[in-house]
Parts: C-alpha cells; structure tokens; sequence
C-alpha cells in the first residue's frame, strides 16, 4: 500500500452525492431498502405462521427444522440461483433475505406467544375476553419484548447481509468494497464498513425505543 | 436435480487441489479454526460478565453492533492490508462473525440461571469460582451449545466468500461458476455448503445430548 492513507476524506466528500447510482447517498438509500423490506415481509409473514405454530405445536418443530436449513444456505448462492427466477433487480436479494429473516422471527414469536404465563390467559378468559380479543388486547402484546428481540437480531443481520448482493450487482454499500477491492483502494471499503454499521446501530436504537413505547408496564 | 448430478459424477471435479475434496477440508479448516478462535475468546468472557455482571451493558451493546460488520467487506480490506500470503485474512472477519452469537447466548445463559440454584450453591459452601464452574456452566450449556451451533452454520454459510480474494474453500466452485456462467458448478458448491452446515447443525445437536446433565435436560 505504501504511502496511501487508509481513508482519503476528499473521495469521501467529492463521491457523497454526485447524482449517479453510484454516489454514496444513492447506494446508501438502495441499501436501506433492501434491508427493511425483507425484515417487514418477514414479520408480515412470521405472526401469521408464529400463531399457527404456537396453536398447533405438531407444526413447530417440522418448521424450524425448515427454517434453520434455510438459514444454513449461503446467501450468495441463493442470489445467484434467484437471479435466474426474478432477473437483476433489488427483488434477487430482497426475496431470499425475506425468508432469512423469518427463520430468526417465527422462533422469536413462537417463543414471545409461550412465555405468557398460563394464569394470565386464564385471567383474560375469565374476564370475558373472546379468543381474538383475548390476542389482540393480552397475548400479542405481551409477546412484545420477545418478538422485538428477534426482530433486533434480524433487522442487523439483514443490514449486514444486503451487501454480499454486491457481488451480483445488487448490494446497496457493498458495491463499495468490490469498487474497492477492484481498485485496490481502501477508502471506499472503510466507507462501507462504517456506513453499515452506522446505519445498524440506528435502526437497533429505533427499535429499543420502539420497545420502551410498545411496553409501558415494563418502564420502572 | 440434472444438474446436481452432472456436477457430483464429473470425475474432474474429485481430483485435484481444485477437486471436492480437497476444497471441502480448505472449507472445514477455515471453519474449525475460525470458530475455535472465536470460542475462546467468547465463551470465557461471557462466562465472566454473565457470572459477575460488569459490563453487561457494554457486551450486549456492542456483540449487537458487531453483528452488523460486513463479512464481504472486513475481508477485502484485511486482504487489501497485509495480503493474501495465508488464510489469516478469512479468518478474521469469520472470527467476528461467530464471536456475538456464542457471547450473546454464553453471557444469557449464566444470567438466566435460577437465583435460588446460585444462593443454594453459596449456601453450602461453594466459592465463586467453584459457583460458576460446578453450577452455572452445567445449567446454562444448553444456551452455550446453541450459540456455538448458530455460529458453526453462519461460519460455515460465509465462508464462501473467501474465495471471492482467491481464496479456497467450497465458495471457490460457487466463484468460479458464476465467473465462467456454469452453473452447474455454482450449485454443486452451494449444495456442498448446506450438506456442511447441517452436518454441523446435527454435530452439535447430538452434543448436547451428550454434554448437558439429564437434570438440566430435564428441568427443560
């Protein structure tokens, strides 16, 4: 490497929004939306499928055996393999970390439904609550704090996962370390890196704050 | 399904430094090593927070954080750094991926343990250490074993994308089959990693039978 510093502040400046799709702003909002797209499918998807599991147990463990072979697949060969089916658009990247991140949230509802304890649901049974009142207004928001801890973990590692896209083109930041790897230059990857993480630990803290508005009972 | 086969009955792809089996042990080497490394570094350190409670605020934080790198993009920097003279650069950014899973469920496991195990062990007689290590450990395995097993599967699943730097490993048959647009190669290798992955999955499974105390299993 020589001379060359790690980080040029300048590349940084002069690439942060230049219009093209490949400015920074511009790779950072693709980002951003292949990221929370998947995690939203995937809660849309994991409630539904979370309560039938809790309801029917025989189903629970036929499901995570699924889920967790999908969670073994290696992200860059499911890209490649949807390429064929969707083409190249942000889809090829949204679709397979849809299903990433319903295997980390159906446990996580499955597990939030659970932990209510039983006298709790007797009580609202008792009090005349009917089963979908009893869902909606007891059991659902009680399985708030557990839910959201999954959805923590799969919000994160959705971000993370968006720029392995870069290596069929679709990758939001992580065009920035082929960019970078390509051209043997450091900047734009440590760009990209802390970009990332950046972006995580934002969504992370929306989500913490999320939790504390969705559960008031728990607040000392 | 055809082009599984065409892939497993091609007598070029046995042989060989480039052949199955060779870059099917490059692949476990990279795992192994990698998850050894990280174990040692997490286990340890989530038995002690978990145990004494310091930092607990600061571990949670900032294992979340570290979820969030970029396996893609730490790799091409390290290897832009200090080059590819050896697999230290592949295991580095493995090694942070698999520390936050077994740190996480390390440290909640011990905390999770029922106070009054923890008062009863005190109680007759057991110093902190002998606390942690005849009576925190044994309960809070099963959680440890988990953590190590998520980590295995990611490790494992992501370890493909050395060969992104010309590393080897199994992703070299995803790489080099999407470079020479023959598929066929490309799924073979994808094929390889999840058969990888859940042997792992089912390794660690059949420890825990093994490893955790039947009380604990039990009580579970």
């Amino acid at each position: 490497m020589g001379d060359e510093p790690l980080v040029r502040w300048d590349w940084i400046w002069r690439n942060w929004d230049t219009g093209r799709p490949d400015s920074i702003l511009a790779l950072l909002e693709s980002h951003v939306v292949m990221a929370f797209l998947p995690v939203l499918f995937g809660l849309m998807l994991a409630v539904p499928l979370g309560l039938a599991c809790a309801r029917w147990r025989w189903l629970y463990q036929p499901t995570v055996s699924v889920m967790n072979v999908v969670y073994s697949l290696p992200s860059i060969a499911i890209f490649i393999v949807m390429l064929a089916i969707t083409g190249l658009g942000q889809a090829t990247v949204i679709v397979p970390l849809t299903f990433y991140s319903l295997a980390i949230l159906i446990p996580a509802v499955v597990d939030g439904l659970t932990s209510i304890p039983d006298h709790v649901r007797k009580s609202a049974v008792a009090m005349g609550f009917t089963p979908l009142r009893r869902l909606v207004g007891v059991e659902l928001p009680l399985a708030v704090p557990v839910v959201l801890a999954g959805l923590r973990v799969a919000t994160v590692s959705s971000i993370s996962l968006v720029s392995v896209g870069a290596l069929i083109g679709q990758g939001g930041l992580g065009y920035l370390f082929i960019d970078g790897w390509q051209r043997q230059f450091t900047t734009p990857i440590v760009v990209g890196i802390v970009a990332t993480v950046l972006l995580a630990v934002i969504a992370d803290g929306l989500l913490v704050l999320a939790q504390r508005l969705l559960t008031p009972w728990r607040r000392a | 399904m055809n082009w599984l086969i065409d892939f497993f009955s091609n007598p070029t792809n046995w042989s060989g430094p480039g052949g199955i089996p060779a870059r099917l042990l490059e692949h476990l080497e990279f795992s192994v090593v990698a998850l050894l490394l990280a174990a040692a570094v997490a286990i340890p350190l989530g038995l002690w927070v978990g145990h004494t409670g310091r930092g607990s605020f600061v571990v949670v934080v900032s294992a979340n954080a570290a979820r969030a790198l970029p396996t893609l993009g730490i790799l091409v920097l390290v290897v832009l750094l200090v080059g590819v003279g050896s697999t230290w650069p592949v295991l580095i950014p493995l090694v942070l991926l698999a520390v936050p899973p077994i740190l996480v469920n390390t440290y909640e496991g011990v905390r999770g343990v029922d106070p009054d195990l923890r008062d009863a062990a005190y109680g007759m007689g057991l110093r902190g250490p002998q606390v942690l290590f005849k009576v925190l450990v044994p309960v809070a395995l099963p959680l440890i074993l988990l953590g190590l097993r998520l980590a295995a599967i990611q490790v494992v699943a992501t370890a493909t994308v050395a060969a992104y730097v010309g590393l080897g490993g199994l992703g070299r048959f995803i790489m080099d089959g999407l470079a020479t647009k023959n598929y066929t190669i490309t799924i073979g290798g994808a094929f390889l990693v999840v058969a990888l992955a859940l042997a792992a999955q089912a390794g660690f499974t059949l420890l825990s039978r093994v490893a955790v105390s039947p009380g604990v299993r039990r009580v579970r």
